[in-house]
């Protein structure tokens, strides 16, 4: 008998309407409604369908997959790929604008930790509180309260206000709880990254246990790639809203490594937009130079200026790894403040290196004003790629488990007379 | 064998599956559901309690002190001041203080179940639960309060020697009402707050102008001596005169007679009330955690 499907998402879509007016909040104020209204009786018929501030976001498009009872099942993608609106939406937190979800069993999600504490309330009826709100019955949360309590090593402050704890205090309990609900699927979203390494790892074993040992389901969305590597079974890959590749974790991680490295290239070229800032980013080329550990990045990078009136700017780098998240930034001296009129711009930034290990690395730009307002800022532009090991004669390291740098250092030993 | 294909080999029925989520899905359990959740309800009901008067000094006697103060106030501007007559032989100040009890409860759970949404936002964006849980929950804490004044209630009435009749077994009722009462306009301005916050400001004013024009500080007998029957009637469109007037029967006795056209009309604009309200916030909850 095939194991059957608890979770099947069929084509779901999720919209945003997005406004584009600085500083608006999500909410609106009533003011604004009946004068937006007011406006609308004197210019007959604005730009066709909805006025020119809103825009259509999908932050999911046609996403389509199942899951099988007693998966642990993870969800990989860069920043805003959708993963995060996918897991509120199985959730029940928000509704799909368009395909349908079915789900069979009793979902506890786990989007935060620590959802719903009271600052001013104790421990031990925080514990109540939460367990609460994750969907455990009083009962079950009575069964499980030392367990929990001594999970979490927290004892002897049960009788005291959260607010008094420590951060790392809050954390142990509001995670203890959480790691002891016993749903039929679990949606678990970077979580994980809170506490110190140590409590980590008891968490991740713990997220093991349940999913190994008691066959749940689990659905499990994270940076941490190698913690998605040692749970999870199946995986699928998003990238802007859209489902990329589904299929046995290895190949998924893998292929999500290689999309960022397909994304980008040696040289970069704006992509024509509607409306462009005042300064802008035309193209970047990107070369490298020098060998490890003194290696140069050279930008040639073209700026465009399409209005009379700029404010002195500067520019930034951000060094990002194929995560995309940023290690370093470098920002250029020389002209420290540019001062721009209308026209095209050559500029040459030289980066030195830092000692980075192995592996492909992509460059954000950044021009703002000496108040630091952005004018312009393109992400992941140009890529470049280093193959040598920072450490001369030496391989290791190659992965990221130990960070991205390598600092210069040295060793002697001497042995001491016994 | 078509073991590789990602997808299940028999097509999968609706009937497999507990839950379905579409846009614009009618939710089959909704009433069963907000039912499984009532622990959460219980549970989200304590902490309002238990927080609300810590970090006071005089604590739980804020439940106290507003409500005599008020009395005082109107029992001394109505009944001394302007000289109007209270309800058959029951001293002013009860009758006054009779209906401070449910006035004070409506608008106090009118005012935390229209902010309860925007408070509890974390909860909202990050958690599953029937929604009309959080609104109905804060309104305990107001309950509370009113037990604590319900008390007060009997020791003034020991103070004046005032026993109460059988009627005054139908306070329960009466009070499970007012909470209706409240609960109506509560979803429907607390849904409407999570769009647009200007409703914040709208409350307190309603309150503050609700006060004056329903008959806490006076007996109703003289809007109907001065306006006479129909404009009587008219006036029971305030959902709370017929609340008042009930509440006046169950304490001060039959000689506070409740007039049961103005009863039922006020029944039936709580039980209107009541139905746009939750019809409006079921239509709009499952876009809160979007735009909260």
């Amino acid at each position: 008998m095939s194991t059957p499907t608890v979770i099947s998402v069929e084509s779901l879509g999720k919209l945003y309407k997005i406004n584009h007016q600085a500083n608006r909040q999500p909410y609106v104020a009533l003011r604004d409604v009946i004068a937006d209204k007011v406006k609308r009786i004197f210019q007959p018929r604005p730009a066709k369908g909805k006025s020119s501030s809103q825009e259509d976001f999908w932050a999911l498009k046609d996403v389509s997959f199942e899951i099988k009872q007693g998966e642990v099942f993870g969800i990989i993608g860069r920043n805003g790929a959708g993963k995060s609106t996918l897991l509120k939406v199985l959730s029940r937190i928000t509704e799909p604008s368009q395909g349908r979800v079915r789900i069979k069993g009793r979902v506890a999600s786990l989007l935060e930790v620590g959802t719903g504490f009271h600052a001013e309330l104790t421990g031990r009826e925080n514990i109540f509180l939460n367990g609460a709100i994750l969907g455990m019955s009083r009962a079950e949360i009575r069964s499980k309260f030392d367990e929990i309590v001594s999970f979490a090593q927290v004892e002897k402050f049960l009788d005291t206000p959260v607010k008094h704890y420590s951060s790392g205090m809050y954390v142990r309990l509001a995670f203890a709880v959480a790691s002891h609900l016993e749903p039929e699927i679990l949606v678990i979203d970077e979580v994980l990254a809170v506490g110190d390494a140590q409590f980590q790892t008891k968490c991740l074993g713990k997220m093991e246990d349940v999913a190994k040992s008691k066959g749940r389901t689990v659905l499990f969305v994270s940076h941490n790639i190698p913690a998605v590597r040692a749970l999870c079974t199946h995986a699928i890959l998003l990238a802007n809203g859209r489902l990329i590749d589904e299929g046995e974790t290895s190949r998924i991680v893998e292929s999500y490594m290689d999309q960022d490295s397909a994304a980008a290239d040696s040289t970069w070229q704006r992509l024509p937009q509607e409306k462009n800032p005042p300064v802008y980013f035309q193209s970047v080329e990107a070369t490298v130079s020098g060998k490890q550990p003194r290696m140069t990045l050279t930008l040639r990078v073209e700026l465009r200026c399409e209005s009379s009136s700029c404010p002195k700017a500067f520019v930034s780098v951000d060094l990002c790894d194929v995560l995309g998240v940023a290690i370093c930034q470098a920002i250029p001296v020389g002209s420290p403040f540019m001062e721009f009129r209308e026209g095209c711009y050559n500029a040459l930034i030289e980066i030195d290196l830092p000692p980075l290990i192995p592996g492909r690395y992509t460059a954000d730009l950044w021009i703002g004003s000496h108040y630091y307002e952005t004018i312009d800022s393109v992400k992941n532009t140009v890529a470049i790629t280093i193959d040598e090991s920072p450490v001369p004669d030496r391989t290791y390291p190659h992965s990221k488990d130990h960070g991205s740098l390598v600092p210069a250092s040295r060793c002697e030993l001497t042995r001491t007379p016994s | 064998m078509t073991a590789n294909l990602p997808y299940s080999e028999t097509p999968i029925s609706d009937a497999d599956f507990d839950l379905t989520l579409e846009a614009g899905r009618d939710d089959k359990h909704y009433w069963l559901d907000l039912w499984r959740y009532r622990e959460l309800f219980i549970i989200l009901a304590m902490r309002d309690i238990s927080v609300r008067y810590k970090q006071t000094v005089i604590g739980i006697g804020w439940a106290l002190i507003q409500p005599v103060l008020n009395m005082i106030i109107m029992t001394i501007i109505f009944g001394k001041v302007a000289g109007l007559h209270s309800e058959g032989k029951a001293p002013y100040a009860i009758m006054v203080f009779v209906a401070m009890l449910p006035w004070m409860f409506f608008s106090s759970a009118l005012t935390t179940s229209s902010q309860s949404m925007v408070t509890n936002a974390p909860l909202i964006s990050k958690v599953f639960f029937p929604r009309m849980i959080i609104p109905a929950s804060s309104v305990m804490t107001c309950f509370v309060d009113f037990l604590i004044s319900f008390v007060l209630l009997l020791l003034l009435m020991a103070g004046f020697r005032f026993a109460p009749g059988w009627n005054f077994f139908a306070i329960p009722l009466l009070v499970l009402l007012t909470f209706l009462a409240a609960l109506g306009p509560g979803l429907f301005i607390t849904a409407l707050n999570v769009k647009y916050r200007d409703f914040r400001f709208v409350i307190p004013f309603l309150v503050q102008f609700g006060l004056y024009i329903t008959p806490v500080g006076f007996s109703s007998s003289v809007i109907r001596e001065k306006w006479g029957e129909k404009l009587f009637l008219v006036y029971s469109l305030n959902p709370m005169v017929g609340v008042i007037d009930a509440f006046r029967w169950a304490v001060l006795g039959n000689s506070s007679p409740v007039d049961l056209a103005s009863f039922i009309i006020s029944l039936s604009v709580i039980a209107l009330m009541l139905y746009v309200g939750v019809s409006y916030f079921r239509r709009t909850e499952r876009g809160f955690a979007d735009i909260i």
